[in-house]
């Protein structure tokens, strides 16, 4: 982090909006194809159920207020959402326009256009005063935090959230491909979440606060603290320069303005940050960005809109290599060894394993290496927790309270669903939020 | 091939489109164009003592982000020199004798000032006269366009005035601002009209700024009523042509006009019996141009239906409007959903639900409020692949089939509102059961049943 000022003018000038605003002229006209379907797919599809149908019309009859209060009252990260959603395979995938050979309606950019509306004219109002003596702590800053601070707050709670980030706002701020969300959108929420009572401190916990003085303190524990850093890829070569992984590659160039990139990028992986990484290594000014991937196409966890949107970008995507090595005999990678593979026998879990080819090695010329594995590390913090059950890799919790096997603890978000999108944490965090207020209320 | 030639009064056009009297026949220039556009007709912007205007004049209602579905205007007859106008007249008539012009005539109600107009419109070569009794806003504070039209002694009155003039056939167009347009119909037959043209304008106040709270169109903080015309007003229009056309007492040729802004309206116009059409919103809205689809459009559907001229078709549907007490009781229809077209968007279910007889259910049968409740319960996931599959997930989500709503025929009225409703076409059909009953109508079940009318 620097002392930038957000977004980066680079950024805006090199990350114009993927999808951009709709005007109001073009907005209704779209919210008028809206069927307004009964008890409608694409709410169903939405992890918070925005009333989809409602909050259109709303923006059709010229009460853009309304359909911005239907869209909070659902989601209060609905700014976000509307921008980083894949919705693709949420609420535009499941509608009803797609049986009929027509468009989907434009979801996404008409939530954007009626949150934008709402942000512009905000204005702070008297936060909801405090009815209750339990206070309720969230560990972690991103959305799941948010969300449940956020219901609990307006339900009378006081609530503290805790991140050691300098920004608030976790992967919403840090962590979405600039052309679909800028890091002051996401602090335009968080600021909202601030002015309805809710309190943000930088605090590292269990380092800066330990557990059992929050444990003393807060009646409840909201646990939403996402996964923490990327994977390594635990080969040599790992840890000299031209090497950053794709989390903290995407966190920087969002917030610095002077992160150099490499002429010829390596990404390594084949999910959607990779994806993130290898496009934003373009508008970067990189010559040649190459994703190497050890399965195929087919085996790729990217969601395929955002396949086809790499390939726009002109990335040359590598099936079949695992990296063997990163080369930096001068302190500096200069390229990596890869090994061919071969798809052999399918996992339990149906996906068929790569298997390195012997003699198949060669070595990829490259001077920046982007390693975009997954996010599995938990925070030093949940080893030591009492009592509380991890399950695949994940904090086991009931699913629709979030409550976990430790009775004062709930958790929502990445740390519990293994790390998908920011409406999924804000679901998770509203309906732990409702069963902390259950618990205090009736016990 | 079809022949859109017609004969309107004795006056022939190359095909029945005319241009309404309005802006887009306010001069010669404009008209020639439209002409060279394709129109076989125009009736000049009305012509009178000069006007002048207002800054605003027009105001209109969007309808769904569709603009213009209903237009209002505040402006008067041409406020162009009576010369000038009929100066361009004779020079249209003269480069054009093909096709039709009609002068529009509006004057102060007195016999020689409309003597002097007919006859001077005539020797500019007009092939006919439209007397303007309609003109809902301005001249009518002066005594002239529905003052006169709305009452039927001023409407024979003048028609016989210009009728003591005039040479060329004569129209009077008619104001739908009535409470019986027939009456109005008849008086003008009586004072001698060979024809008939209507609807003009509505009177209506399109809106209000809700920002200002000043009505539409805005001049200078006021405003007046106006006349709506454009797409809203076709259903009226055509119930007012039919009122005239079905008169036993009128019998007159009539052109249709209200909401015409294609050639479909223009055939449902001459279907009710009109011998031809006029235009204005929908050109002011897209331009001359519009008239080329009027013209291959009902050509393509005269050849279909085997119409050679427009004179094949025209009142062909007047038998089919009836009165309601003649309708067949035990005709009966339901509703089929075709469940391989269905999207699953429910609008039948709801609509049926709450505005018509509770008659199309799904298969747990609930009520929506409870059924809508439960969707929101549901715990959502966006699919992701590789965390699906670790949980023994399908990876990317796959789209439910529709749940397709079913129609108890039993309860089923017939009544249209779920068809009328379904946004995907022949997804909804209304299928004829037989009842075995014979037909029989209100005015047959009760025969010899009197009823008094109100106030006896």
């Amino acid at each position: 982090m620097s002392d930038t000022e957000l977004p980066i003018k680079r950024n805006l000038e090199r990350f114009a909006d993927l999808h951009p605003a709709l005007d109001s002229k073009s907005a209704v006209t779209e919210a008028n194809r809206c069927l307004g379907c009964f008890d409608a797919p694409c709410m169903d599809a939405c992890p918070t159920h925005i009333d989809v149908p409602r909050f259109i019309k709303k923006i059709a009859s010229g009460n853009v207020r309304g359909s911005a209060r239907t869209i909070l009252e659902a989601n209060i990260l609905g700014m976000s959402c509307s921008r980083a959603c894949p919705v693709e395979v949420l609420c535009e995938g499941a509608c009803v326009m797609h049986r009929y050979n027509k468009k989907p309606i434009e979801i996404g950019r008409l939530q954007r256009f009626a949150m934008e509306d709402f942000h512009e004219k905000r204005k702070p109002g008297a936060p909801v005063p405090v009815r209750h003596a339990e206070k309720i702590a969230c560990i972690g800053g991103g959305p799941a935090s948010i969300a449940c601070a956020a219901e609990l707050r307006q339900q009378g709670f006081a609530v503290t959230v805790f991140d050691n980030r300098p920004l608030p706002g976790g992967l919403a701020t840090y962590g979405v491909a600039e052309y679909k969300l800028r890091p002051s959108d996401s602090l335009r929420e968080v600021e909202m979440v601030r002015d309805m009572g809710v309190e943000f401190r930088r605090a590292e916990v269990g380092k800066d606060v330990p557990l059992d003085a929050l444990e003393r303190e807060y009646a409840f524990v909201f646990l939403g603290m996402g996964l923490g850093a990327m994977d390594m890829l635990g080969i040599p070569g790992e840890d000299t320069r031209g090497v950053i992984d794709a989390l903290r590659f995407i966190e920087r160039y969002k917030t610095q303005s002077d992160l150099p990139v490499g002429r010829i990028v390596a990404v390594i992986g084949g999910g959607n940050t990779a994806i993130d990484a290898a496009n934003a290594a373009v508008r970067l000014g990189a010559e040649e960005v190459h994703i190497f991937y050890r399965r195929t196409e087919k085996e790729m966890p990217a969601f395929p809109f955002e396949y086809d949107h790499a390939k726009v970008e002109a990335v040359h995507f590598h099936w079949l290599a695992q990296p063997v090595e990163i080369l930096a005999p001068n302190g500096r990678a200069e390229g990596v060894r890869f090994v061919k593979t071969a798809l052999g026998a399918p996992d339990a879990t149906g996906r068929r394993n790569a298997e390195p080819v012997q003699g198949s090695e060669f070595v990829f010329p490259c001077d920046m290496v982007i390693p975009a594995l997954g996010q599995s590390r938990f925070l030093e913090l949940l080893r030591t927790s009492p009592g509380i059950t991890i399950e695949k890799k994940a904090v086991a919790v009931d699913r629709p309270t979030g409550r976990t096997t430790n009775p004062k603890y709930f958790a929502g978000g990445d740390c519990v669903n293994g790390g998908r999108e920011v409406v999924d944490a804000v679901a998770d965090g509203k309906r732990a939020a409702r069963a902390i207020a259950q618990e205090v209320l009736h016990g | 091939m079809a022949d859109l030639k017609t004969v309107f009064m004795g006056i022939s056009s190359p095909n029945p489109f005319w241009l309404a009297s309005a802006p887009p026949t306010n001069s010669g220039e404009q008209i020639m164009r439209a002409f060279d556009a394709g129109w076989g007709g125009a009736v000049w912007k009305t012509i009178g003592e000069p006007v002048v205007n207002t800054a605003s004049r027009y105001s209109s209602v969007d309808w769904n982000g569709q603009r213009m579905m209903g237009l209002n205007n505040i402006e008067l007859i041409s406020d162009r020199p009576i010369e000038d106008n009929l100066r361009e007249m004779a020079e249209v008539k003269k480069r054009y004798p093909k096709h039709a012009v009609i002068a529009s005539l509006m004057v102060e109600s007195k016999r020689e000032v409309w003597h002097d107009i007919v006859k001077r419109a005539e020797d500019a070569g007009a092939d006919g006269l439209e007397l303007n009794f309609g003109c809902p806003h301005g001249m009518s504070e002066r005594g002239m366009g529905a003052a006169v039209g709305q009452v039927p002694e001023y409407s024979c009155m003048i028609t016989e005035w210009a009728k003591e003039a005039a040479r060329t056939p004569v129209m009077v167009k008619l104001t739908p601002n009535v409470t019986d347009i027939r009456l109005i119909a008849r008086a003008a037959k009586k004072g001698g009209a060979d024809g008939l043209s209507a609807i003009n304008t509505i009177n209506s106040i399109t809106g209000i700024d809700l920002d200002t709270l000043i009505p539409r169109p805005n001049v200078g903080g006021l405003s007046a009523h106006g006349g709506y015309c454009g797409p809203a007003v076709k259903p009226i229009a055509l119930h007012l042509v039919q009122q005239i056309t079905s008169d036993p007492e009128v019998a007159l040729p009539i052109s249709g006009i209200g909401g015409v802004a294609g050639w479909r309206e223009a055939a449902e116009f001459i279907l009710l019996g009109c011998g031809n059409v006029q235009v204005c919103t929908a050109v002011m809205h897209y331009g001359y141009r519009i008239v080329e689809d009027m013209i291959d459009g009902l050509s393509n559907w005269m050849d279909e239906k085997g119409y050679r001229t427009v004179e094949d078709f025209r009142g062909l549907t007047m038998p089919r409007m009836k009165e309601w007490k003649h309708l067949d009781l035990n005709f009966k229809i339901v509703a089929r959903i075709n469940a391989d077209k269905c999207i699953g968007c429910d609008l039948c279910y709801i609509a049926c639900w709450d505005g018509a007889h509770q008659c199309i259910h799904h298969e747990v049968k609930e009520p929506p409020a409870v059924r809508e409740a439960r969707s929101r319960q549901r715990i959502t996931l966006t699919p992701i692949a590789k965390l699906d599959q670790a949980r023994g997930g399908n990876g990317h989500g796959e789209a439910a089939a529709p749940h397709v709503p079913h129609v108890d025929e039993e309860e089923c009225v017939g009544c249209n509102l779920c068809a009328l409703v379904c946004p995907v076409e022949e997804c909804i059909t209304m299928e004829k059961v037989e009842t075995g009953k014979p037909v029989e109508s209100w005015e047959q079940r009760t025969a010899g049943r009197v009823y008094s009318k109100p106030g006896q």
